[in-house]
């Protein structure tokens, strides 16, 4: 039909001037699609690139890294070697227990987080007080400053815990998970303004009749809020949920800092192969493989998650939610 | 008859007290969980820090910590200037980069579900633990050796800084773009989220605007300017903000490491403390500075 009309253009002497415009510019558009296209591949091939490797090495023998040949795919997938390899990095890495502990510190630290902030953000988004734009100045602020500036004195808050004086008595909270929680819930986490940022233009977007209509009503703030608002900011909570609940899982200093780091948690498994290997005197081709399997081990959690909320992720961007 | 004690409360006070109540968590965070640290760390970069069992104690050092960073520290001054130079050099790129690849997601082709998922895998892997695991691999390292007649990444931005050279541009601009093609994988890994927020900037942009701009005429370069980047131009703020509060946390912060190591492995407290408000003064005079050059040249769409 297109070819058809084209011909019938292409015959008419005032339009061929016209209908070669037309033609050149779907060359363009043809052009720029395989641009793109090869575009968007290199980015992605240099993104998987890193997994990539280390999901090839896990899955390798010593003797295909000595193997000039072998660079990507070992010699003979060698069902054995794999499943040594793993089964190897699980004892080493005590994984159960460390995967235990890492998800459920990430996930109580994620939700706290992901409430602190929906609260928080709502405050900013829909109320008028004096001071506001002072105290969003001061969330940004939280961010601006390195955490290194307030480590140390955290630390030392957390180790002589006495709530300014107010408890008669000092306690050492390091070692527990309190210090994660009360930051979690005062919106000072890692990273937690960004997510206040976030949740604030969630709001801010949101229609404001639903809500005027639940207050004439006779529901409460918090019922308004928590009936009315977060199912309308649900899928940008789970942004949150998954950022913060990436960070804590991949974080290293603080959870040092405030649980010490020989705790069994992931990050400090992964840090201790590195002594295991010295004392088990294994080849340096070898220490490579287990040190790839491990960092599977420690990644694929994450990947999971991201394949199940990727959607929402995604969702929420294209509905404008997130820092529209 | 009910006996009152709360003041009748007009609707906005009481909207006003509510806004208070929703904060408060933030409020009390602030004030417990920084503005305390931030005045104590103020405290401590003057102050000799020595922690005991029972508690800590304090001896006024005056200027010393600063001098010790400066002076004596070996490696400080150094590796302040480097990270400083890394940030000014990866602001440019990462933005760039970022806003091109959010127009690029924007657009409509086969797969672009996909090439989103992919282009915001970084945000879940930034583990600081596994890039110093990667460091020291012997298969990445084998991997990333080509030899210089195959003409490899190395040998690109050789080649490529011969070229620019020869076209006569300035030496720091060469630099800086060779520098720049060699980091890309680090620049792709860093842009995940200003991505995420141009893109989102991109989707909210009324298509009536478009449609507007397409019956008046208007070619896609001139919509792109006249439209798309004004409407974004908010968000290059805010992105510049993330990338520099990224880089607090992203592996390879030299600086950051070392400000660790004072603390945690030498245990020079004070020091550290001292060094991170260099740092923080640094970062904040970036931003200062970026503030007055994009302030009047941004945007806002009135709300």
């Amino acid at each position: 039909m297109a070819a058809e009309l084209g011909r019938k253009l292409e015959e008419m002497p005032e339009v061929r001037r016209k209908s070669r415009f037309l033609t050149s510019h779907f060359y363009g558009e043809t052009l720029w699609a395989l641009v793109r296209a090869i575009l968007v591949a290199g980015i992605c091939y240099i993104i998987i690139y890193p997994l990539l490797i280390k999901l090839s090495s896990s899955m390798m023998t010593e003797n295909d890294m000595y193997d000039m040949l072998v660079k990507w795919i070992p010699r003979k997938l060698n069902y054995d070697s794999i499943v040594q390899n793993y089964s190897l990095l699980y004892g080493y890495m005590n994984y159960p227990k460390a995967l235990f502990n890492s998800l459920i510190l990430a996930a109580t630290v994620a939700l706290l987080q992901m409430i602190s902030s929906a609260l928080i953000g709502y405050g900013f988004a829909r109320f008028d007080f004096f001071g506001k734009n002072l105290f969003f100045t001061l969330v940004i602020l939280t961010l601006l400053v390195p955490p290194q500036m307030i480590m140390v004195p955290l630390f030392l808050n957390f180790r002589f815990f006495d709530f300014f004086g107010i408890m008669p008595v000092s306690v050492n909270l390091l070692g527990t998970y309190w210090p994660f929680i009360l930051t979690s819930i005062t919106g000072m986490g890692l990273r937690n303004g960004f997510f206040i940022y976030i949740m604030r233009q969630v709001f801010k977007g949101l229609p404001k009749s639903l809500e005027e209509a639940a207050l004439v009503d006779g529901a409460g703030y918090l019922r308004t809020f928590a009936t009315i608002m977060v199912p309308g900011a649900a899928s940008a909570m789970l942004v949150v949920f998954l950022f913060a609940f990436v960070w804590q899982y991949n974080d290293y200093q603080f959870t040092r800092m405030y649980l010490s780091g020989s705790a069994t948690f992931l990050p400090f498994a992964l840090e201790q192969l590195t002594r295991t290997f010295d004392v088990e005197m294994y080849s340096k081709e070898y220490i490579s493989i287990l040190n790839n399997t491990g960092m599977i081990m420690f990644i694929a959690p994450l990947l999971l998650l991201y394949a199940f909320l990727q959607r929402y992720f995604i969702e929420s961007i294209e509905r404008t939610g997130i820092v529209g | 008859m009910r006996i009152r004690f709360w003041p009748r409360l007009t609707l906005r006070r009481k909207r006003a007290i509510w806004g208070y109540v929703f904060i408060s968590p933030f409020i009390i965070g602030f004030i417990a969980f920084f503005l305390g640290p931030m005045v104590q760390s103020i405290i401590f970069a003057f102050n000799e820090l020595t922690i005991k069992a029972a508690g800590f104690n304090l001896t006024y050092v005056g200027w010393e910590n600063f001098r010790y960073a400066l002076r004596v520290d070996p490696d400080f001054v150094r590796v302040f200037t480097e990270t400083t130079i890394q940030i000014l050099v990866d602001l440019p790129a990462i933005i760039l980069f970022s806003f091109f690849a959010a127009n690029l997601l924007n657009q409509k082709f086969r797969g672009r579900w996909m090439a989103r998922v992919v282009f915001f895998l970084p945000v879940i892997l930034t583990a600081g633990i596994v890039y110093r695991f990667e460091s020291g691999d012997i298969l990445t390292e084998v991997l990333d050796y080509v030899p210089e007649e195959a003409g490899g990444v190395f040998s690109v931005s050789q080649s490529m800084m011969g070229l620019l050279l020869i076209l006569r541009m300035p030496t720091w601009f060469v630099q800086y773009i060779v520098t720049a093609v060699e980091r890309v994988p680090d620049i792709i890994n860093a842009s995940a989220i200003p991505i995420v927020v141009f893109l989102s900037a991109l989707q909210g942009i009324p298509s009536s605007l478009y449609e507007c701009a397409a019956i008046e005429g208007a070619t896609g370069w001139e919509t792109f300017w006249k439209i798309t980047f004004p409407l974004v131009s908010p968000l290059f703020l805010t992105n510049i903000i993330y990338i520099i509060v990224d880089s607090f946390t992203r592996p390879g912060n030299t600086l950051v490491e070392l400000i660790n190591d004072s603390a945690w492995g030498r245990g020079i407290y004070g020091v550290s403390v001292a060094m991170t408000w260099m740092y923080f003064g640094v970062i904040a005079l970036i931003l200062v500075l970026v503030f007055l050059l994009l302030a009047k040249r941004v945007v806002y769409m009135e709300e």
